[in-house]
């Protein structure tokens, strides 16, 4: 390599390169002032080709957060447990006691798998997987929060299940139990499905490695899968809307190997281990550029890169395509000067290549060599967030407001109305799609999919355990964006608590369509606002997250979707709790206040409707209060099973209860004193049913009053069956077959649902 | 006794079968790297579950020629005791100890659940703590689950009673009804004929611990302790 100081003069162009002008920088996604921008920063010098397309991804909207930044720093995204503030890691850190921290974040990887539902699904979990494991923590729970068209569309067929395929053999292969997650379908989707990976790990504290490049003669060492021509300009892509010509886009979506993944992970840990290491990060999206550039940006440094040496799988590639390509399983390590040899050896042990590509200088200038010349050489600052790359306030203007359909009438015969909206692909089981993932593996899955409103994982080698949950009803925010966004972290937050444990913080993904709309921007400013309310009314701070603007087509964008990943702690994975009914005999109890409507209920879209009418308000104090209530009420033994009150309301809840009970053998009669259509398949915030055994009764209703909870009796379990005193009832057979049915029904499938 | 859990590129139930080896059980357990070529003194190797070499061929087909295989064949042959779950199994039929096939489920989807699975024999050094027909809960995680073996050979295998284990219904029934993955004769675990080497597909390591659910797969672990014991 040749020493830094031999390096002069600007770099050179790659013989073969396009001439660098201001159409091929627009052709890059840059606009004219940030071609001009580029041009001042360079002193006046024309960039190289590879000079522009790293710019072009470190200032694509994946990698800056040019157009969310100012919005997302008005998010609480410091304090309580937290040990990093959002954005500064791969990932979230949260301590969770005893020495022990808890690593998370959410991801999405909408734009890939719109085209390639297979690759795209399976890179996401894989990126998510990296950027967790990258701060030395174990993964030890994966969740996916998929959106998709109508379950009747074959397109939608096609993506769903490639996406569901993808999941399950990067997930499985990897060893990584997928816990939970959400499913929807609605039209808003049918061109831009949604998929949000979220992991979850493990690591103690004197073992987290950071991501960030310092110390002037450290080496730069490259580890894992070799670089290919696969994902180029992913991180531009998926920064610009979707149209006819995405699909040719293909080529832009990376292919996944999550054997080598699982190589790395444990190279990765088995590093941790020493204290060779100044830092590392996953080459994900925008690869070798975003890695190197953001951790010398992070340490102040700078990063020289000799671009021959970096494995490649095929000859002939330019520089350009090297910094850019976006090649799975990568990682870029810095070690200590005179510690590389512990990094070989690691790593070799796990049969992956590591290669010397650079060192750390002190000029603060991101530079790279290939053939012996200088091919980059840009100031590491201009190039990174919080620095010199751009951030924008755009035009906000609100959306005529949706006005209130007629249309939707009222549920008149009950028990068919309960029957549909279990059936309905929204709530059916999710059966047929957990049960491609394992849950299971690493035995420590406690409260799995389809059993409670988290999944409970213990914390390996204690008795702590993590609830885990994501959720956004984004038909709320179709609505009203603050008030959906507020409700989407606040039921988040209540189905870590339904099992006990207690929020830590959230990781968030922004899906939204084109920020260069105005209404869009005014929609995404509103429910980043509505989000922060919520945030800290419940004491549960932002750690990070990701924003993917863009989710739209000819047809229109998405609904605004903030999907929440909530993270809660008990200290006794024994005491939680499922959703499921535990006993014959023991009280049925609604907690929160009875308040409903139609506005945004899956009652609305069995209509056919779209989300109209005034939401229900949420009172963020009394949810809040209601939350440490639960969390008390399941450590203290009151409440044997807890479920949240969302889609379908109260009879949908309750059926979902006995539907979970042991071998499904309990039903519940409900005393409620009004059984009308809105009390029982109206929806509205801050409602839990629970489940108290008779002897504690007392204690629970005493203990609710006293802390202001509103608490209404409803009934008792027992029974072969749900029934509603003498209004109507339904059968244990007749629920069951429409809840494992419905799902299969709506895709078509439902000939191997019953096989399976 | 002392125990080897074997680790291949790519396992992945290797911890839980130390963890519930060591913890739940109190046994020693060793973790053996695929390449080393000796398994010193033990008593009992666990092939564990996962994607060794990521499966890209077909389960089991590469891990059979890492280095550490030839010594277990040694020791299989000398009468040590070998249990392979999972891709342990799959493992155990292309090194030739145990006969068969895992091929892709029949549904072509990978499945993970909760599974009822008949003990066919109870006087197998695996299942002696069990009662006779008793059915036991154990996850079953896999893509290629299905178990084949040609007619004639089948009839052999069940003739001399080497299927130990049965996906069934709940309640005991053995039917095509109650078959996860379109196992000849349900077949979800099998011995060798000398009785030392098991295959099964279910993951009795995953229902040990009673802080995380039930601990059905206590009994195999438990039997083939208890047969050191007794020996």
């Amino acid at each position: 390599m040749p020493a830094p100081t031999e390096l002069t003069g600007p770099p050179e162009p790659v013989p073969g390169d396009p001439e660098v002008t201001l159409e091929l920088a627009r052709a890059h996604q840059l606009s004219d002032e940030e071609y001009e921008r580029i041009l001042a920063l360079l002193d006046g010098r024309t960039p190289t080709f590879t000079e522009l397309g790293v710019y072009s991804v470190m200032w694509s909207e994946h990698a800056s957060y040019k157009n969310s930044i100012l919005q997302l720093k008005t998010l609480p995204r410091s304090g309580g447990r937290l040990l990093v503030a959002a954005g500064e890691e791969n990932a979230g850190l949260v301590d969770i006691g005893d020495g022990w921290a808890v690593a998370f974040k959410i991801e999405s990887h909408n734009h890939p798998s719109a085209v390639e539902p297979y690759q795209g699904a399976a890179t996401g979990v894989g990126g998510i997987l990296r950027d967790v494991f990258t701060m030395g923590a174990r993964p030890i729970a994966l969740l996916d929060s998929l959106r998709f068209g109508s379950p009747s569309d074959r397109r939608v067929r096609y993506l769903f299940d490639g996406v569901v395929r993808g999941i399950a053999d990067y997930g499985n292969c990897v060893g990584v139990p997928t816990v939970g997650g959400e499913l929807y379908f609605e039209d808003a989707y049918r061109g831009n499905p949604l998929v949000n990976a979220m992991a979850v790990g493990i690591v103690h504290h004197d073992r987290v490695l950071r991501a960030t490049a310092e110390g002037a003669g450290n080496s730069v060492i490259y580890i894992g899968s070799r670089t290919g021509r696969d994902g180029i300009h992913g991180a531009t892509f998926a920064s610009e809307e979707l149209s006819e010509e995405s699909t040719s886009r293909r080529s832009n979506v990376q292919v996944g190997d999550p054997f080598t993944e699982k190589l790395l992970l444990e190279a990765t840990l088995a590093l941790a281990e020493t204290d060779a290491l100044v830092g590392i990060q996953d080459m994900g999206a925008a690869g070798l550029t975003c890695s190197s550039c953001e951790m010398a940006g992070r340490g102040g440094a700078g990063i020289l890169l000799d671009l021959d040496r970096v494995p490649l799988r095929e000859p002939g590639m330019t520089p350009y395509e090297i910094m850019l390509s976006e090649s799975q399983e990568r990682m870029l390590v810095v070690a200590k000067r005179g510690r590389e040899h512990e990094v070989f050896e690691i790593v070799r042990r796990w049969d992956l290549q590591a290669v010397e590509v650079g060192s750390i200088t002190d000029d603060g200038r991101m530079r790279a060599t290939s053939g012996g010349k200088l091919v980059i050489d840009i100031p590491v600052e201009s190039l990174v967030l919080g620095g010199g790359a751009p951030h924008y306030e755009r035009e906000a203007e609100a959306p005529e407001p949706v006005t209130f359909s007629a249309r939707t009438g009222e549920p008149e015969d009950f028990s068919a109305a309960t029957l549909a909206l279990l059936a309905s692909a929204n709530i059916a089981s999710r059966r047929h799609v957990f049960q491609q993932y394992d849950h299971m593996v690493r035995a420590n899955t406690r409260v799995g999919p389809g059993r409670g409103d988290a999944a409970v994982v213990r914390v390996p080698g204690t008795r702590k355990a993590l609830a885990l949950a994501t959720d956004c009803n984004a038909r709320l925010l179709r609505i009203d964006p603050r008030e959906g966004a507020r409700q989407a972290v606040a039921e988040a937050c209540r189905n870590v608590a339904c099992a006990g444990a207690t929020p830590l913080g959230i990781t968030n993904c922004l899906n939204f369509g084109n920020p260069y709309k105005p209404a869009v921007y005014w929609t995404f400013r509103e429910a980043v606002a509505g989000m922060g309310e919520a945030c800290r009314a419940l004491a549960a701070p932002v750690t990070g997250g990701n924003v993917s603007f863009y989710n739209e087509n000819p047809g229109g964008a998405v609904y605004p979707t903030p999907v929440i990943g909530a993270v809660g702690l008990t200290e006794d994975v024994e005491r939680t709790t499922g959703m499921g009914f535990v006993r014959e005999g023991e009280a049925v109890f609604l907690l929160g206040p009875s308040e409903t409507g139609w506005a945004g209920s899956e009652w609305q879209a069995l209509q056919g409707d779209e989300p109209a009418g005034a939401l229900v308000p949420i009172d963020l104090e009394l949810e809040a209060v209601l939350q440490r209530f639960l969390i008390r009420s399941v450590n203290s033994g009151w409440v044997s099973a807890a479920h949240d009150l969302s889609e379908g309301g109260l009879v949908v809840a309750i059926a979902e209860m006995a539907l979970a009970s042991p071998g499904r053998r309990i039903g519940a009669m409900i005393e409620l004193e009004e059984v009308t259509a809105l009390a029982l398949f109206g929806e509205g915030p801050s409602r839990v049913a629970v489940t108290v055994p008779v002897a504690e009764m007392d204690a629970f209703e005493q203990a609710a009053e006293a802390e202001g909870v509103p608490a209404q009796w409803l009934g008792t379990t027992g029974g072969d069956g749900i029934g509603f005193r003498t209004v109507f009832s339904v059968s244990m057979h007749e629920l069951a077959r429409a809840f494992d049915t419905g799902l299969g029904r709506a895709l078509g499938l439902i000939e191997s649902a019953a096989v399976s | 006794m002392n125990w080897g859990v074997v680790v291949f590129p790519g396992s992945n139930c290797d911890d839980d079968a130390h963890d519930a080896l060591a913890r739940i059980f109190g046994q020693p357990v060793r973790m053996i790297w695929h390449r080393e070529t000796s398994l010193g003194d033990l008593d009992a190797i666990l092939l564990p579950g996962g994607f060794s070499y990521g499966d890209y061929l077909r389960g089991g087909a590469i891990a059979r020629f890492s280095p550490v295989m030839e010594d277990v064949v040694r020791f299989a042959r000398d009468g040590g005791v070998v249990i392979g779950i999972c891709n342990g199994f799959q493992i155990l039929t292309e090194a030739g100890l145990l006969p068969g096939a895992l091929l892709r489920n029949r549904s072509l989807r990978f499945i993970c659940r909760d599974q009822p699975v008949r003990v066919e024999r109870h006087d197998t050094r695996f299942t002696n703590a069990c009662d006779p027909g008793r059915v036991l809960h154990i996850p079953i995680a896999h893509n290629e689950g299905a178990y084949y073996l040609p007619g004639d050979q089948l009839a052999r295998l069940e003739d001399r009673g080497a299927v130990v284990l049965r996906y069934c219904a709940p309640d005991g029934t053995v039917s095509g009804e109650h078959n996860p993955n379109g196992s000849v004769n349900n077949i979800a675990g099998i011995v060798n004929e000398a009785g030392n080497v098991l295959g099964m597909m279910p993951h009795p390591e995953r229902c040990c611990d009673a802080a995380i659910g039930h601990t059905d797969g206590r009994l195999i672990f438990e039997s083939v302790i208890s047969s050191f014991v007794a020996a």
